[in-house]
């Protein structure tokens, strides 16, 4: 949810609450002068129609309402005597409005010329449900303009304000960490925005400073393992043109040689690998895939033949891309490479060339390798421990560096595919 | 032949040296930045070999030097660094060649072999080896001068075995420098056996005074009748 909706979202709710609560007690408030101002009116009336009594005795007989808003009755002068003024809230008959309508009564009692008279004066009065019904409409009102303006001011302030912000983010997506690019910054004199500012700074720099040690690891990692493997592979090498050794133990220094080649390609490997992580291929250039297949072919058709496997390549496009030509044929190599070795003996690979993707299939086991592991880090599928494992992974890790999609499949055949663009 | 190594790590140092004297070249060493230098400025060496990374400086600088100086210094960078930049740097610099430890004595050798041909090519470009002729240029192999036929593959394998009379060749040093990088990688070099059994076939029968034998499973050797 955008930041924008949230704060919307939270702020209505606020406002709901708060205009409810304002609305009832404006209600109870409005209500309570509606009376006190009512009750004044009857008040006076009460005084004005018990002063007309002493001029005018007739009104006296008026036991009706009829046309004047008041009754008077004579009472028992006990029953007066311990009369107290009220005010009540009742229903009378209205003519106009053809309905019983609420109003408001006052009862009081007044002596005339030695006899007890009962009073009662009334006013009509709001209708309470009238009352609510209005205000909840304009309190609706209220409330919808309030959203509406919030939102409106809340999308122009919050994308004004926020811009900074945004571009920000806009710069930190784009943001790759073996570029060299200048330090980010926010154009804004918001306090919180210049603080992650240089936060950000500050966190980039540490990981640009971090990938660099990683970096230089990384070759000081190779350089101090090649030269102990040149030093031993050279010896051997020397060991064994020696025509004093015997040839059982030039045997056995053979086989340590052998073992001592697996560790230098399982160390190149790796390097391969940690280097296409780090991204530390950036010179793309223009490569044409039929062209680095062929080379492929070319090298690799020695070791295909040995192993009684026939190549067949079908070309339906020219398939050119920007990337690092030796990571291409490498990418392409190892698949073919891959497929030869783990094929039957008078197998076949068909190398199929698309508009976006190249697709190596080859016969082997009759069984489908497991899709989720093949690509992992030493994940053998032979006992053949002359394999380092690490083939696959490589592909992988090229096609994750230029956002190819490596796809394996089983129908009979073992089927990998590479999606150039996707 | 005079050949300078320069390179700090002295096992390596001491078996480079001891191959190369088996060759018969007349080398010298220096193991750091500064003996590097007085040398390179006092004698001249018909081949040099540079290790990058050297205690009291860079090899890349001991390069510019020479390229400043003039000296014509035929330079093989050998480097644990395989970064494409370095390997730009250094054949921007003015170097021949560049080689990535580890390598095999055999590859160096080529190396070697193939600087000095380039440096002394005086019309022709043959290995002479017995009864044989290896021409480079024309890519041809001659018998008692007589031209015998032989694919890409078999001329670059007796190419690299001619340069290295006498010597051992592994198959993994034979496979990386016949078949490519793309074999690197590859699992197993027995493919290698039939292409030598092939060659070796040709070289009998049309009686070449030369012979290739196999050493102990882990490589070839040839060797003149």
């Amino acid at each position: 949810m955008k930041l924008l909706n949230q704060s919307i979202k939270y702020l209505s709710v606020s406002i709901f609450l708060i205009v409810t609560v304002w609305s009832a007690i404006f209600y109870f408030n409005m209500l309570d002068e509606i009376h006190d101002s009512i009750d004044d009116g009857l008040e006076n009336y009460k005084q004005l129609i018990i002063k007309r009594t002493e001029d005018d005795s007739t009104i006296l007989q008026k036991t009706d309402y009829e046309e004047g808003n008041y009754t008077l009755h004579q009472i028992a002068p006990d029953e007066a005597l311990s009369m107290r003024d009220y005010f009540t809230d009742t229903l009378l008959y209205m003519q106009n409005e053809n309905d019983l309508e609420p109003v408001r009564m006052l009862t009081t009692a007044f002596r005339h010329d030695g006899d007890y008279y009962q009073l009662t004066v009334f006013n009509s009065t709001v209708e309470e449900d009238d009352l609510i019904e209005d205000l909840l409409y304009s309190i609706i009102w209220l409330y919808l303009i309030l959203v509406v303006s919030i939102v409106l001011i809340n999308n122009v302030v919050l994308q004004r304000l926020w811009k900074p912000f945004y571009t920000l983010l806009g710069d930190l997506k784009t943001f790759r960490l073996d570029k060299e690019s200048p330090a980010l910054e926010v154009k804004s004199q918001t306090k919180e925005f210049m603080e992650l500012e240089s936060a950000v700074n500050s966190l980039i720099s540490n990981a640009r400073e971090t990938y660099s040690n990683q970096k230089k690891f990384t070759e000081n990692a190779s350089h101090e393992l090649q030269t102990p493997l040149a030093v031993i592979t050279a010896k051997l090498e020397l060991l064994l043109e020696r025509e004093s050794l015997q040839s059982e133990s030039a045997e056995t220094v053979g086989q340590i040689l052998q073992t001592i080649q697996r560790l230098t390609r399982l160390n190149k490997s790796l390097l391969l690998l940690t280097k296409i992580e780090n991204r530390q291929f950036s010179e793309n250039k223009s490569i044409t895939i039929n062209h680095v297949i062929d080379q492929a072919i070319a090298d690799l058709e020695d070791f295909a033949s040995f192993r009684g496997v026939e190549i067949s390549v079908e070309k339906s496009a020219d398939l050119s891309l920007q990337m690092d030509e030796s990571l291409a044929s490498i990418l392409v190599s190892n698949l073919l490479r891959n497929a030869i070795f783990h094929n039957i003996p008078g197998g076949k690979v068909w190398v199929e060339v698309g508009k976006n993707s190249i697709q190596i299939r080859n016969t082997g086991k009759d069984k489908a390798l497991d899709a989720s592991r093949i690509f992992d880090r030493f994940q053998k599928e032979t006992t053949d421990n002359s394999s380092t494992g690490l083939g696959l992974a490589i592909v992988q890790a090229i096609c994750k560096l230029y956002g190819f999609e490596i796809l394996y499949r089983f129908d009979g055949q073992h089927c990998f595919k590479v999606n150039f663009q996707y | 032949m005079k050949i300078l190594l320069i390179e700090d790590e002295a096992e390596l140092a001491d078996a480079i040296q001891k191959s190369l004297e088996k060759e018969l070249y007349l080398v010298e060493h220096a193991s750091e930045f500064d003996s590097a230098m007085e040398k390179i400025s006092l004698y001249e060496y018909d081949c040099i070999l540079l290790d990058v990374m050297l205690p009291g400086g860079s090899g890349l600088e001991l390069l510019e030097v020479l390229k400043k100086t003039k000296v014509e210094g035929n330079v093989i960078i050998i480097s644990a660094k395989d970064s494409l930049d370095d390997k730009l740097i250094g054949l921007g610099l003015g170097a021949d060649d560049y080689l990535t430890k580890p390598f095999h004595i055999a590859e160096l050798n080529a190396r070697i072999k193939a600087v000095f041909r380039r440096k002394n090519l005086n019309g022709s470009n043959q290995i002479l080896t017995g009864n044989t002729a290896l021409d480079l240029t024309e890519r041809e192999f001659k018998v008692d001068g007589e031209l015998l036929d032989l694919n890409r593959k078999e001329f670059d394998i007796l190419n690299y075995f001619l340069v290295n009379k006498n010597r051992l060749i592994t198959k993994n040093a034979l496979a990386e420098h016949v078949w490519g990088d793309a074999i690197d990688q590859a699992d197993n070099f027995d493919f290698i056996y039939y292409q030598i059994k092939n060659l070796r076939k040709k070289l009998q029968s049309s009686k070449a005074e030369i012979e290739i034998q196999s050493i102990y499973g882990v490589g070839y050797k040839l060797t003149e009748l």
